[in-house]
């Protein structure tokens, strides 16, 4: 049963890099902003839920376990309202600007 | 194995990092900004297990708590100035 655990959490906490390596990657070669933020949702879903997943089935029941769920679920809340926040104030000054370029060097 | 996942998270937190020295726009440089203080938070936990120290989980939590308000504060203080400069006559009519 220890051994079962212990696999499983390693194969759980290995996915979630993977995850977030794959999102890394994504967020620095996607060309636009808003496929960048898909790209950044990817780390931002999985790679918690993977790796604090697979660290909390190390801890087995203990302090640390709670102290990673409530991570988790703070995690879970807070992301989807950040990427909401972003990608309203992104809409909104692509819709100030009347322009597909948001530089900052331009109004600098 | 829990080497592998930090080694990841690292790599990732250049990446992130890249984007957010290289990105044309302010939200890109927030996004990456973001992104690495979600790495920071997971790479704390990851360690927290890797030293056996499991303290490192408060440091985490009080990172992702700082990490999320920060993020907001920033988007409020840019989309407020997107804001007034969009109507540059309204900000002197008002008041």
């Amino acid at each position: 049963m220890t051994e079962l655990l212990s696999v499983v959490s390693t194969l759980l906490v290995v996915s979630g890099g993977l995850f977030v390596l794959v999102g890394g990657i994504g967020l620095l070669r996607f060309p636009d902003l808003f496929t960048r933020m898909h790209a950044a949702s990817v780390t931002d879903a999985m790679g918690p839920l993977l790796i604090l997943g697979g660290l909390m089935l190390e801890a087995g029941w203990s302090l640390a376990t709670a102290k990673l769920l409530i991570i988790l679920v703070f995690f879970l809340f807070t992301t989807p309202t950040a990427t909401y926040a972003l990608a309203n104030a992104a809409t909104l000054a692509g819709a100030a600007k009347k322009s597909s370029g948001t530089s900052d060097k331009k109004d600098a | 194995m829990l080497h592998v996942a930090a080694i990841a998270i690292f790599v990732t937190m250049a990446l992130a990092l890249a984007r957010a020295l290289l990105g044309p726009s302010i939200f890109d440089r927030i996004l990456a900004a973001n992104m690495f203080g979600t790495k920071v938070v997971l790479l704390l936990a990851v360690l927290a297990f890797f030293q056996d120290r499991p303290d490192f989980l408060d440091l985490a939590l009080a990172y992702a708590l700082i990490n999320f308000i920060g993020v907001l504060a920033v988007l409020e203080f840019f989309q407020s100035r997107l804001r007034r400069q969009a109507r540059p006559s309204a900000g002197e009519g008002g008041q």
